[in-house]
């Protein structure tokens, strides 16, 4: 405590970083970079179906005829065309989903980590199941 | 993310949200979205017909998960379109703009849902 006392209170030495300047475009670099921006810009299309099942129920609760236009909409070529793409996109960010879950949770049984394949195999299975009751649901009538 | 102590805390719940709604993006998404938007335009199936839908919106059990499938999914997409502009542009000194943005987006389609879904009948 003495000591303290009496040291006079030194100041750090703090040179100027040097930081490198990271391009605006530091993702289109790399394709594991390229693909994590990917990943992420799933996410326009996840919010993308959000609108399209907001609009759908919008028009189911007004009247048939505000339906059919809903339809007609549907089958507007730049609207088809967008949704293929974000159908992709959404499988994409499925599969990254599934796999990362893999990575986020370190499950260990009798001191040894599970591997990876046996937390995301169950996750895509169940992707499996639910897509194909889903679709039982909707398609049987 | 520094020196934004007070704005940390709602941090992990704005996480949990992001979380929750990538699981349910993932899972549930993909294969209403192939019926929607392609299956149904094409002409492969009559399942987003108006009575078709009319007749599953009656359910409440089917407006509570449609419920869940718009508004988690929005939270998700919120934080991860936060994010991707914030280290995508780096711009850094919009990052409160932006959240607002994003989060008041999905509460606000939230809401949406939710009074869309309530007051059908």
């Amino acid at each position: 405590m003495k000591s303290a006392a009496t040291t006079p209170p030194y100041t750090l030495n703090h040179p100027r970083w040097y930081r490198k300047r990271v391009s605006t475009y530091w993702w289109l670099q790399r394709w594991e970079y390229l693909r994590f921006v990917l990943r992420e810009i799933s996410s326009v299309f996840v919010a993308w179906f959000v609108v399209l099942t907001l609009l759908q129920i919008y028009a189911v609760s007004r009247e048939p005829e505000a339906y059919d236009e809903f339809q007609s909409f549907l089958k507007n070529p730049f609207v088809l065309a967008l949704n293929v793409i974000s159908f992709l996109f959404v499988v994409f960010h499925s599969i990254t989903w599934f796999n990362l879950s893999a990575r986020a949770m370190a499950i260990r049984v009798g001191g040894k980590r599970v591997p990876g394949i046996l937390i995301s195999g169950p996750n895509f299975a169940a992707w499996l199941v639910i897509s194909a009751v889903i679709a039982w649901l909707l398609l049987r009538t | 993310m520094d020196a934004q102590p007070t704005k940390l805390r709602i941090e992990p719940l704005l996480w949990l949200l992001f979380s929750a709604g990538g699981v349910v993006a993932a899972f549930f998404i993909p294969i209403h979205l192939f019926i929607l938007g392609i299956a149904a335009p094409l002409g492969l199936t009559k399942a987003t017909d108006y009575t078709s839908v009319a007749a599953f919106l009656a359910f409440p059990l089917v407006r509570l998960y449609l419920f869940v499938l718009c508004s988690l999914p929005l939270f998700h997409a919120a934080h991860r379109i936060r994010y991707t502009l914030y280290d995508g542009l780096q711009i850094k000194h919009l990052n409160e703009v932006i959240a607002a943005c994003c989060y008041g987006g999905a509460v606000l389609g939230t809401v949406i849902a939710g009074y869309l879904l309530w007051s059908f009948h």
